[in-house]
């Protein structure tokens, strides 16, 4: 059985995966069912200073689901949480007391004036808590009054309040990103050089995540009106992983412990972010979709597939896909895969033909001696990828890489290595000796 | 080969027993697996199809609980091996269950998709993909405690006293299985249709219960015979009854012992442990009494076997059968006719062979009872299977010991019969229908009972 005990920025968690701070977390019910359940560890729903928060009484979340309602994209126009302060902080003091071991954060959002996180921080500390996350990321409302993503757009802002918060406790920071930026890294290098411990992300993204035809509104509708919301789910896990990669990446960030957040919904997904450099991952709509229980499959799946590959802890294979991150520059541009169609796995849908033949490269046959057979036409195909992601079938079209000979559609040799920076058709292309390494 | 009577009978024709009534590779077609596995895809688009339901209706259908929706999700996420986990630790026989459970009145009766499209999640198929995969790459399943040094004494290496012995060994107490049969198994190896389990599936099973360790099966020992429930009561820590049946329900009839008629369980066995299907006798034309499960698998596999009429005659309307609606089509489906309202008074033999079956027709009294009408008609059989019902059989086992309550051992809710130290589970007992997966359920409660019993 691979061990999958972490010390986030010394926090300790019987395993990676922790409740991100949202409703799951909003109350000492919630938060011991998760526990029950197997989390390793929950931040708590964003606490602020009073009087208590007014959340909308009409719809206040909207989804995207696919065919089969399955929930892709969730959103929200919640604001922190609607409880007042002592009664979370009590709550907080009891959970920390009959959970030891499990890692309890707590989430904070106060107005950007340093008398505020001064009074607020020796309150979260006599709880016990094991460390705060500061929320720069909620997208609505709460941005609108000068917090939330208001700061985490502002590098000078984040800097300024985590140097406060690490001067007025000792617990560990961790700075909350949104993504609603256009370059992750300025507000990484602010948190760090503010002194947080370690940042998490992403927030929500913002969104409209559809329109009503017939009110002819923006949704979740309230009373005629819609405002913009924090998408996450599935469908940002993308968005998420390039910018928990940019962060592990960037040499004025580098060994920044990171919690990766955002659409996580499977062991898989958290194994990819622990391999893109997080140090663990936070949960909230799947939680949400299939309640608490889900971690179960979580713990399980990711153990398991550790001890396939003889990784005895999480450690061992934590940032091992960071290297292979690099800028589109540096792609071997002499590297050519070609599709190939397993014809025993083959249905036969022509789903792979028609887009290639409609909208790339018509490199798949339809038709072979009057027979219905799809098969890759060498001499078109570019290797895109199209058709392996329209197949049905999974493993059915592969991407199989040409390692000797030329390639039938430009007539040149394989296996070489030319990168952009040094094409011939690249007028800024460099000399050998001004060559960049790989 | 024919090895029928003589003479001409009321059939018109002679009484007609024989082997090897079809081409050799039409056996290996009809015995074949009912339900193939299905394939990695298959089991990637299914188990998408699972809803991952709240407080799931197919969990609270399946008598070991096995935590569906879980197995389900895990298939879909590609950690099979990890779905195989879910379902054993739950449920032992997972593999088997998966097999043989009419799942269309259990779990599979309960997934919300019915609702939806008429069309549950395949659950039992999806089980089998799962536990097929497991037991290819793994010799058994869980970890033994250190070793506790109690010792307990298992009575029937069918699916109660397996599912019992494996719960035990897991705690560490140390288990003697004594089976009076040559092989264990139980009803799997003897009794389930041939086309449900194929390949050996029930032994393999056996090795894979047992290779946990701590677990002893002694075959050709049976209580009653070579021992006694004192002795073992004296010798064993504790003892656990899962007999199973083994005495069949007689029609009443003159001339029931006749030659041509069989108890159709017995019938099944000899089947079930040829070597080759073409060796064993069926008649040419076959009449079935009775509504059940084993009434269906008796039918079933005599067309199989190349019998070309099988009639299941039964004394009430096809609504009242045990058999489901589901296994009444696969009968059906075979080319078995069903006959209902149909009850057998007398055998016709000639030179000592069954010649026919005379029944007469019944209707239902106010209480819902079958009558006779007086209206007779006569079946022409050169075989007739008895499956009206099992019974525990021999009751010198139990004497002096374990009461009995309406045929059957009496047991409380945690499965302890009247006798201290003896617990029972599985058909034998009064409670529960008589299906593999609830025997399997009962030997595990009895076996966390009588570990509950050894630690304090
Ligand atoms: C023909 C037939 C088909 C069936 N098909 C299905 C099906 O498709 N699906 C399903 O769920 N259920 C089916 N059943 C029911 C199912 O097989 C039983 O409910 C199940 O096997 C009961 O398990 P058990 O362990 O209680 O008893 P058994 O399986 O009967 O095992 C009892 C064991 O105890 C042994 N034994 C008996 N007496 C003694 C003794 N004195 N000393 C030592 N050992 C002894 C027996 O030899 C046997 O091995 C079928 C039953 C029959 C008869
Ligand atoms: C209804 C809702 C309320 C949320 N409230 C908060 C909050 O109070 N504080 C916070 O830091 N993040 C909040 N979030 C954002 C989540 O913590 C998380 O960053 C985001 O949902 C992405 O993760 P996911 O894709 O697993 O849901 C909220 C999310 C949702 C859906
Ligand atoms: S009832 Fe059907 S859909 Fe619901 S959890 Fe069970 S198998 Fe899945």
């Amino acid at each position: 059985m691979a061990d999958l005990t972490t010390s986030f920025c010394g926090i300790k968690s019987p395993n990676p995966f922790w409740l991100a701070s949202a409703p799951p977390t909003d109350k000492q019910y919630n938060v011991e069912r998760a526990y029950r359940e197997g989390w390793g560890g929950v931040v708590w729903k964003t606490l602020g200073e009073g009087p208590e928060i007014v959340n909308v009484s009409g719809p206040r979340y909207d989804g995207i689901h696919a065919a089969d309602r399955r929930l892709i994209a969730f959103t929200n126009i919640e604001l922190i949480t609607d409880r007042p302060l002592d009664v979370n902080l009590c709550e907080i003091a009891a959970v920390k007391k009959n959970w030891p071991d499990r890692a309890l954060v707590v989430s904070l959002m106060v107005p950007c004036e340093e008398a505020s996180w001064r009074a607020i921080l020796p309150l979260v500390e006599a709880t016990g808590a094991d460390g705060i996350e500061l929320n720069f990321g909620c997208p609505h409302g709460m941005s609108e009054r000068g917090m939330g993503s208001a700061v985490g757009q502002v590098p000078d802002y984040i800097e300024m309040v985590v140097r406060w918060c690490k001067q007025y406790t000792r617990m560990p920071v961790i700075t909350k990103l949104t993504p609603n930026i256009t370059d992750i890294r300025y507000p990484a290098r602010a948190a760090l050089k503010g002194g947080s411990d370690a940042v998490s992300l992403v927030n929500t993204v913002s969104s409209i995540m559809s329109v009503d035809l017939d009110l002819f509104a923006p949704t979740p509708t309230v009373d005629g009106k819609g405002s913009h919301g924090g998408m996450c789910g599935p469908a940002i896990k993308p968005i998420a992983l390039n910018m928990v990669a940019e962060i592990a990446r960037d040499p004025a960030t580098r060994g920044l412990p990171i919690s990766g957040i955002g659409g996580i919904t499977t062991w898989r997904d958290a194994a990819e972010f622990i391999a893109l450099g997080a140090g663990n991952v936070q949960v909230c709509t799947a939680a949400m979709t299939y309640g608490f229980r889900i971690v179960k499959e979580m713990i399980d799946g990711l153990s398991d597939w550790m001890d396939t590959k003889g990784y005895t802890s999480i450690d061992d294979f934590r940032g091992r896909a960071v290297p292979n991150v690099t800028d589109w520059q540096y792609l071997n541009l002499d590297y050519v895969a070609k599709a190939r169609i397993d014809q025993d796995l083959c249905i036969k849908c022509g789903r792979c033909h028609i887009a290639c033949e409609d909208t790339s490269h018509q490199a798949i046959t339809a038709m072979v001696d009057g027979r219905r057979h799809f098969e890759v036409i060498d001499a078109e195909c570019v290797g895109c990828n199209l058709c392996v992601n329209v197949c049905p079938v999974e493993n059915c079209i592969t991407m199989q890489p040409l390692t000797s000979g030329t390639d039938p559609r430009t007539g040149r040799p394989v296996g070489g290595y030319r990168n952009w920076t040094m094409h011939p058709n690249n007028p800024m292309a460099k000399t050998a000796a001004e060559r960049e390494s790989r | 080969m024919t090895m029928a009577g003589e003479a001409e009978g009321a059939g018109g024709i002679r009484a007609d027993i024989a082997c090897g009534r079809l081409p050799l590779d039409a056996y290996l077609d009809n015995f074949s697996d009912i339900h193939p596995a299905l394939g990695r895809h298959e089991a990637k688009i299914e188990s998408d199809r699972c809803y991952f339901c709240y407080d799931a209706p197919c969990v609270k259908a399946c008598p070991t609980a096995i935590d569906i929706p879980l197995f389900i999700r895990k298939i879909s996420t590609g950690n099979v091996d990890g779905a195989a986990a879910t379902i054993f630790a739950a449920n032992i026989l997972g593999g088997m269950c998966a097999r043989v459970c009419p799942t269309e009145t259990l779990c599979e009766e309960a997934c919300v998709r019915n609702t939806a499209e008429d069309k549950p999640v395949t659950i039992g198929l999806l089980q089998r993909h799962a536990t097929d995969a497991y037991m290819a790459a793994h010799a058994t399943f869980g970890q033994r405690k250190a070793p506790t040094g109690r010792r307990v004494a298992v009575v029937g290496a069918g699916p109660a006293g397996l599912a019992c012995a494996h719960a035990l060994a897991l705690e560490g107490h140390d288990v003697t299985i004594f089976e009076a049969r040559p092989k264990p198994g139980g009803l799997n190896e003897y009794g389930i249709a041939a086309y449900k389990a194929v390949g050996g599936f029930a032994q393999h099973e056996v090795d894979f219960v047992t290779a946990i360790g701590g677990i002893t099966i002694e075959t050709g020992k049976a209580l009653g015979r070579d021992l006694s429930l004192a002795g073992l009561a004296a010798d064993f820590d504790a003892v656990f009854l899962g007999m199973g049946l083994s005495g069949v329900n007689a029609l009443g009839l003159a001339g029931e012992a006749g030659e041509g008629v069989v108890d159709a369980v017995d019938w099944i066995a000899v089947l079930r442990q040829a070597e080759d299907r073409a060796s064993v006798p069926v008649g040419r034309r076959v009449v079935v009494v009775g509504g059940g499960m084993t009434a269906i698998d008796a039918a079933v596999q005599a067309k199989k076997l190349g019998a070309e009429e099988v009639t299941i005659v039964y004394r009430r309307g096809e609504e009242a059968m045990n058999a489901s609606p589901y296994e009444r089509d696969l009968a059906r489906k075979a080319g078995v006719l069903i006959r209902t309202f149909l009850r057998p008074v007398s055998l016709g033999f000639v030179d000592g062979h069954v010649d026919h079956v005379v029944v007469e027709r019944t209707r239902l009294d106010v209480a819902g009872r079958p009558l006779g009408t007086g209206e007779t008609l006569t079946l022409p059989a050169d075989q007739v299977m008895k499956a009206i019902g099992q019974t525990i059989g021999d009751k010198a086992p139990f004497a002096g010991g374990v009461a009995l309550e309406a045929g059957r051992v009496r047991v409380d809710a945690a499965f302890r019969t009247s006798m201290p130290k003896v617990w029972a589970g599985g058909d034998c007992t009064g409670v529960g229908e008589d299906l593999t997966v609830v025997a399997v359920a009962q030997g595990k409660a009895a076996a966390a009972s009588i570990h509950a019993a050894l630690a304090g």
